[in-house]
């Protein structure tokens, strides 16, 4: 037995839980993998029958629509079979567990689950639950990963930039409270990606982040400098418990990318969103509607990112 | 045993297939072997319409049973289907399943007037009603073995023949 409930005995991929702790070799075959779907996506018909007669369960504890959706397209584009949960609006307000959830649409034969939960490590208790067979792909839980958010943003610096190995990657924003930026981390350091830095307030940040290899700067003129890959997260004014911020326009005074402030960035610099955008308080419309931008890009990768990691781990 | 020359079988095929060769035309390649023939044939032919290529991987029927091939690449087929005259190109012809994917896979682009088939090899073994048009040669090959179109780095064509491990690559 390996460590990494993620692997199966053969280190194939079984579940996608993190991307922390995944060998480059599977990172790699995901991302290629999403090459060849690309162009499927791209089609009048938008589909393959790869996984026609499975059936894939999307559970949402935690409202979103955005992730949601394109996991659904991704399912539908492969032929599977797309049943929505809104289990918050169901079972569980009536007082069902998340197990018990779990194994009454194991019982329908379910082949894979998709769960976003507000709570850490919800999807890895579901994954060590249910019978051999049956998959489990984080769609995002608590604070802890995001793991198809970051693979897809890892394959639209790689459509863009080509080669990891000589990027300087700038992750800016809410790290605190941010899953997508603990697996962005993760992935970027794996590829070989080598300097990661994040440009936070001390406010945001994550005590625990420096541990993860990164160089930390709290002003965005030092911070930018040279940067070849803007990530920047969403300030995630639902999670913010106490009053860390001032306001949102003191926030987008000193942290909210600009032009002039994306202009102190490498030349060719992208600028990457995992959306929904908060315009005017962590990015300024210019940049997100500018040539700079790869937004929108992000979006039509994220459903063959997904379309590969839902075939990769049904052929598991 | 003594394998044919690959090169020496485009040569043939070439010229078997050349007094069909019109303006109507396509040719595509099914991933590897068969990419590495249709560039050839496409030149020698002087076929007009752009090259398409073509990896059936997302069409196979043995998903189920080993998964995703390990090296997917990507389909491009740069000419309007609908209408088209395709000719597919295979390297070796064995059970068929891989002409019936990329058959498949064909008609989620379009609907084209007409399928053929050419293979530098048609090595028996069918499991699926699949005919052939246009073949290098024929040649028995008992099941366990697995032939196989390699290309050098001079770009020359030529033929090996393996034992069997699973039929992953086949």
């Amino acid at each position: 037995m390996n460590n990494n409930p993620q692997l199966n005995r053969d280190g194939e991929l079984q579940h996608l839980l993190t991307t922390e702790g995944l060998p480059i070799s599977i990172l790699l075959k995901i991302l290629d993998t999403a090459e060849s779907f690309v162009g499927v996506t791209e089609r009048d018909i938008k589909k393959v029958p790869l996984l026609r007669g499975k059936s894939i369960f999307n559970l949402f504890f935690e409202p979103s629509t955005r992730t949601r959706t394109t996991f659904e397209i991704a399912a539908k584009r492969l032929s599977a079979d797309v049943v929505n949960l809104d289990v918050a609006a169901s079972s569980q307000s009536k007082g069902e567990t998340m197990l018990d959830t779990v194994n009454n649409l194991s019982a329908m034969h379910a082949d894979m689950f998709i769960v976003r939960h507000s709570q850490s490590g919800a999807a890895h208790l579901i994954a060590r639950h249910v019978k051999p067979g049956i998959h489990v792909i984080n769609a995002g839980d608590g604070r802890h990963a995001h793991p198809t958010q970051a693979l897809l943003d890892m394959f639209t610096i790689r459509r863009y930039k080509k080669d990891f190995h000589s990027l300087r990657v700038a992750i800016i924003g809410d790290i605190l409270h941010s899953r997508v930026a603990r697996s962005q981390i993760h992935a970027l350091t794996t590829l070989g990606v080598p300097e990661v830095r994040v440009i936070t307030p001390k406010t945001l940040l994550s005590n625990k982040v420096e541990r993860l290899g990164v160089q930390v700067y709290h002003d965005m003129a030092q911070g930018l400098k040279d940067v070849d890959v803007l990530l920047m997260l969403r300030l995630q004014n639902e999670r913010m418990l106490g009053a860390r911020l001032p306001s949102a326009e003191e926030y987008f005074k000193y942290y909210g990318l600009t032009q002039e402030k994306l202009a102190l960035a490498s030349q060719d610099a992208i600028v990457l969103h995992p959306g929904p955008m908060n315009r005017g308080v962590e990015i300024d419309s210019a940049v997100a509607d500018g040539k700079q931008s790869v937004i929108l890009s992000q979006v039509t990768f994220g459903i063959a990112v997904r379309m590969a990691v839902m075939t990769i781990l049904m052929g598991n | 045993m003594q394998l044919p020359n690959a090169e020496q079988l485009l040569v043939e095929l070439t010229e078997k297939m050349r007094p069909d060769v019109a303006t109507n035309i396509a040719l595509v390649g099914i991933y590897t072997g068969g990419v590495w023939l249709a560039e050839r044939l496409h030149q020698d032919l002087g076929i007009t319409l752009p090259l398409g290529v073509l990896d059936s991987s997302f069409y196979r029927d043995d998903f189920d049973q080993i998964g995703l091939h390990s090296q997917v690449r990507s389909s491009n087929i740069p000419f309007k289907v609908d209408g088209s005259h395709i000719i597919l190109i295979d390297d070796v012809l064995f059970t068929g399943r891989t002409i019936r994917a990329a058959t498949n896979e064909l008609f989620d682009h379009g609907r084209p007037a007409s399928i053929r088939l050419a293979a530098l090899i048609d090595r028996g073994g069918r499991e699926l009603p699949i005919a052939i048009n246009y073949v290098g040669t024929t040649i028995v090959l008992s099941e366990d073995k697995m032939l196989a179109l390699e290309r050098n780095k001079n770009g020359k064509l030529n033929l090996s023949l393996y034992d069997r491990v699973n039929r992953n690559s086949e």
